[in-house]
């Protein structure tokens, strides 16, 4: 599948590049450090910023490309408004994470790591969120959603899907329903790093 | 010199040979798989790994250097058995589709499959799913029957320059793609087909037309006319069995003929007239001061990476059609007028070696008959197909000779399948029209040969001429930029797009290496020398072609049929 990119940036952001190749010189080798700059600076790396180094450093765009999609570090899409991360710990997973997670995928039509091209939702496998008792786990931003059935999936993204509706309180609402019904605390105590 | 071991042998190599190397000299194979003489040896598929004594690990062969006392086993049970597990492994993830694949027969991953005795397959799981690229006219990938060996990355990269494939992603995602892993037809690939050439699999193949000339051949109501270009001749017998380097001319030209076409024709016969158009606006421009170099625009391949890239030599190129083309143009108008038919029934079908010519065929400008120029290309490969599915053996049929009169040519029209055989051609007639003397040695033989770049130094009337010729659009890049940077300065430059020129080209037989290369070069100066006339100017239907119709070179009327211009396009398109 094309890896799509609708993710378009500016002609000052183009001309911000350029001053980052300036600094760092017109030189191939320093093709690596200018991407760690440009995904610092945009949070990914946008179609138009490596079509335009290729043209500076006079270097294949697929060659940087490649680069691009063979570092972990490196990512073509920014994160979506509403970051799905589903967790595939080991407790989640004996509970059927995968299921959870290919669900997901199938209804948003993107794998893990990717966005939806209208930029709403991304979505990321991390590791334990420290509520394996409450297993399949996932969150849409600080939404927690414990005890997944492949089922539940389209109900609960479709609550973020346009036409938006206030979800805040309905949310609230049902965090104060977790915490009587499940003796422990859902927050996870930190988020680890995608996979 | 290096003293080795290989399997008990002693065998002597020179310094930088690698293990392959040094089994190939003692007599032993090998079995491989990415590598390949000609391009950089990248060690990726695994294929070729061999023990050497002292080493913890199995070493890949073809990447390993041979060093002095160096004992190497290639045959041991554990090795026959790792080779056999890399190869399933590979095959666990191939979607195995042998008898619907356009490569079944000439697949190297189905040849080593049974080489290697392979009858199950011991793993099973997920495999890689992508979709078939199709938008292209030329090249079709399939990235689900590819096995990573990056074979086409680096023709594309180090051959031709271009760059347009490379790995991306990693571990089981990997694939190899042009950037974004979009369509080929957003990226300035050329269309060559070089790496078509280069992929051991159908990842890579050229797009199959044979269904479409098929359903011409079947409609009674339309005239079907064929034309072969001059390297097909010596490279279809090898999808035969016979020999590179067999010149097939007359058989070809029967069964040709017993597929159902209607007239066969030579694309030699408008290489002629491609040198008396291309050799008169050069002189034209020599003479009135034009833009000098003129480049040769036979190589449709070649046409286009010029456009990617270097838009500021467009005005270098020769407005000279290539020949197909202008066989196209004729057959619709000459031809159609001469005999009595209405060219709206007449389909032109051109048998080339050439992928990007399927590219040049479909281009905007090519209707200057009125009619889409020339309506289908097929490869050479395609023809073969095509007179297998009919179930004719080439091999057992009488010679027959072309149709008139499109189909008389010289030596120099045959010429042009090799790289420097468009600047010899030109040389010879271009020679002879200016200085009006004979040609001592019609043999120009500076610019024959494989080498990359070749330059060559004439005198007319006084005049000293410089001539280069380049072949792989990497030499060609080089070329452009010594002329660019001012280090060089030519009169007269010849590119093909193809190592080799069209002999090598992107639809030929496979396997092409450098010595079927060469083999199919020496058929086709023997052919040369084998004719009655070897000068495009003393082809005598090229001449009444320009009493009857085209009056002379460059006339109004050669202009609306024989020549185009030339379009920049951008290295990547943008999205819309
Ligand atoms: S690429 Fe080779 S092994 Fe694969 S399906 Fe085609 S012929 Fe068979
Ligand atoms: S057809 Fe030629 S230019 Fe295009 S990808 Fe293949 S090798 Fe590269
Ligand atoms: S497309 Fe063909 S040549 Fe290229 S890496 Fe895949 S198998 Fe090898
Ligand atoms: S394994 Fe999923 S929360 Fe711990
Ligand atoms: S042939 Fe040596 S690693 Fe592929």
């Amino acid at each position: 599948m094309p890896d799509k990119n609708i993710f378009d940036v500016s002609d000052e952001d183009l001309i911000w590049v350029e001053q980052q190749v300036d600094k760092h010189g017109k030189k191939k080798g320093e093709l690596i450090q200018i991407l760690r700059d440009v995904q610092e600076h945009f949070g990914f790396i946008p179609r138009k910023v490596q079509v335009r180094l290729s043209e500076l450093l006079d270097v294949t765009l697929s060659e940087i490309y490649s680069i691009v999609t063979f570092y972990a570090f490196f990512s073509l899409k920014p994160k979506g408004k509403y970051q799905i991360s589903c967790c595939k710990g080991t407790a989640c997973y004996v509970r059927g994470a995968e299921k959870i997670i290919e669900k997901i995928s199938q209804y948003l039509k993107i794998q893990p790591g990717d966005t939806t091209d209208d930029g709403l939702f991304s979505l990321d496998v991390i590791r334990c969120l420290g509520a394996c008792g409450l297993g399949p786990v996932m969150m849409i931003n600080d939404d927690v959603y414990a005890r997944l059935k492949p089922e539940d999936i389209t109900g609960i993204i479709s609550r973020y899907e346009p036409p938006f509706r206030d979800y805040s309180e309905v949310m609230r609402q049902q965090r104060e329903e977790a915490k009587t019904k499940e003796k422990f605390a859902v927050e996870p105590s930190r988020r680890l790093a995608p996979i | 010199m290096l003293n080795l071991k290989i399997n008990g042998v002693d065998v002597q190599v020179e310094e930088g040979s690698t293990i392959l190397d040094a089994a190939k000299k003692a007599g032993v194979y090998i079995p491989t798989l990415c590598h390949r003489e000609d391009l950089k040896a990248m060690g990726v598929c695994r294929l070729c790994v061999v023990e050497v004594k002292g080493a913890k690990t199995l070493q890949a062969s073809c990447v390993t250097p041979a060093a002095e006392g160096m004992e190497v086993r290639t045959n041991t049970p554990f090795i026959r058995k790792a080779r056999k597990t890399i190869l399933e492994l590979i095959l666990s993830n191939h979607p195995m589709e042998c008898p619907t694949c356009l490569r079944n027969g000439n697949c190297e991953l189905q040849k080593l499959s049974s080489q290697l005795n392979i009858t199950e397959m011991p793993f099973e799981g997920e495999r890689s799913r992508y979709e078939k690229d199709e938008t292209t006219p030329a090249i079709v990938r399939d990235p689900n029957k590819c096995i990573l060996c990056r074979r086409c990355v680096n023709v594309c990269n180090d051959i031709q320059g271009i760059g347009v494939l490379e790995p991306h992603h990693r571990g089981f995602r990997t694939s190899i793609d042009p950037s974004f892993c979009e369509g080929l037809y957003r990226m300035p690939c050329s269309q060559c087909g070089q790496c078509v050439m280069a992929c051991p699999t159908g990842a890579l193949t050229e797009r199959d037309d044979t269904e479409k000339v098929f359903e011409a051949l079947a409609d009674p109501n339309k005239f079907v006319v064929v034309q072969t270009a001059p390297a097909v001749r010596v490279a279809l017998g090898e999808a035969f069995g016979m020999e590179p380097g067999s010149i097939v001319t007359g058989q070809m030209v029967a069964a040709l003929r017993k597929l159902g076409f209607d007239r066969v024709f030579d694309t030699d016969f408008t290489a002629d007239l491609t040198i008396m158009e291309e050799g008169s606006e050069f002189i034209e421009r020599l003479e009135a001061g034009g833009k000098l170099p003129l480049i040769t625009s036979c190589s449709p391949g070649w046409i286009k990476f010029c456009e990617h890239f270097y838009p500021e030599f467009l005005d270098n190129l020769s407005t000279c059609k290539s020949p197909q083309q202008m066989m196209g143009a004729l057959i619709k108008t000459y031809y159609a007028a001469k005999a009595g038919l209405n060219p709206e029934n007449i389909v032109v079908v051109s048998v080339m070696p050439c992928t990007a010519k399927k590219f040049e065929a479909q281009r905007g400008e090519m209707v200057s008959s009125g009619y889409i120029d020339v309506d289908i290309a097929i490869t050479t490969r395609e023809l073969s197909r095509m007179i297998k599915e009919m179930g004719i053996d080439i091999s057992k049929l009488e010679p027959e000779e072309y149709d008139l009169p499109l189909g008389i040519s010289t030596g120099a029209g045959v010429i042009f399948g090799a790289t420097g055989g468009v600047m010899e051609a030109a040389i010879r007639t271009a020679y002879e029209l200016v200085s009006g003397k004979e040609l001592e040695d019609i043999n120009f033989t500076p610019v024959r040969g494989l080498n990359g770049i070749k330059e060559a130094e004439l005198a007319i009337n006084g005049t000293i001429l410089k001539a280069a010729v380049a072949h792989g659009l990497a030499n060609a890049r080089k070329l452009l930029e010594a002329v660019k940077a001012g280090q060089k300065t030519y009169h007269f430059i010849e590119v093909m797009a193809c190592p080799g020129g069209c002999l090598g080209g992107g639809g030929q037989i496979i396997p092409t290496d450098n010595d079927v290369r060469q083999k199919r070069m020496q058929a086709i100066y023997e052919a040369d020398k084998s004719m009655r006339l070897r000068k495009s100017h003393e082809n005598p239907a090229v001449q009444q072609l320009y009493r009857d119709f085209l009056i002379k070179p460059l006339s109004h009327r050669a202009h609306e049929l024989l020549h185009t211009d030339y379009t920049p396009r951008p290295r990547v398109l943008a999205r819309e």
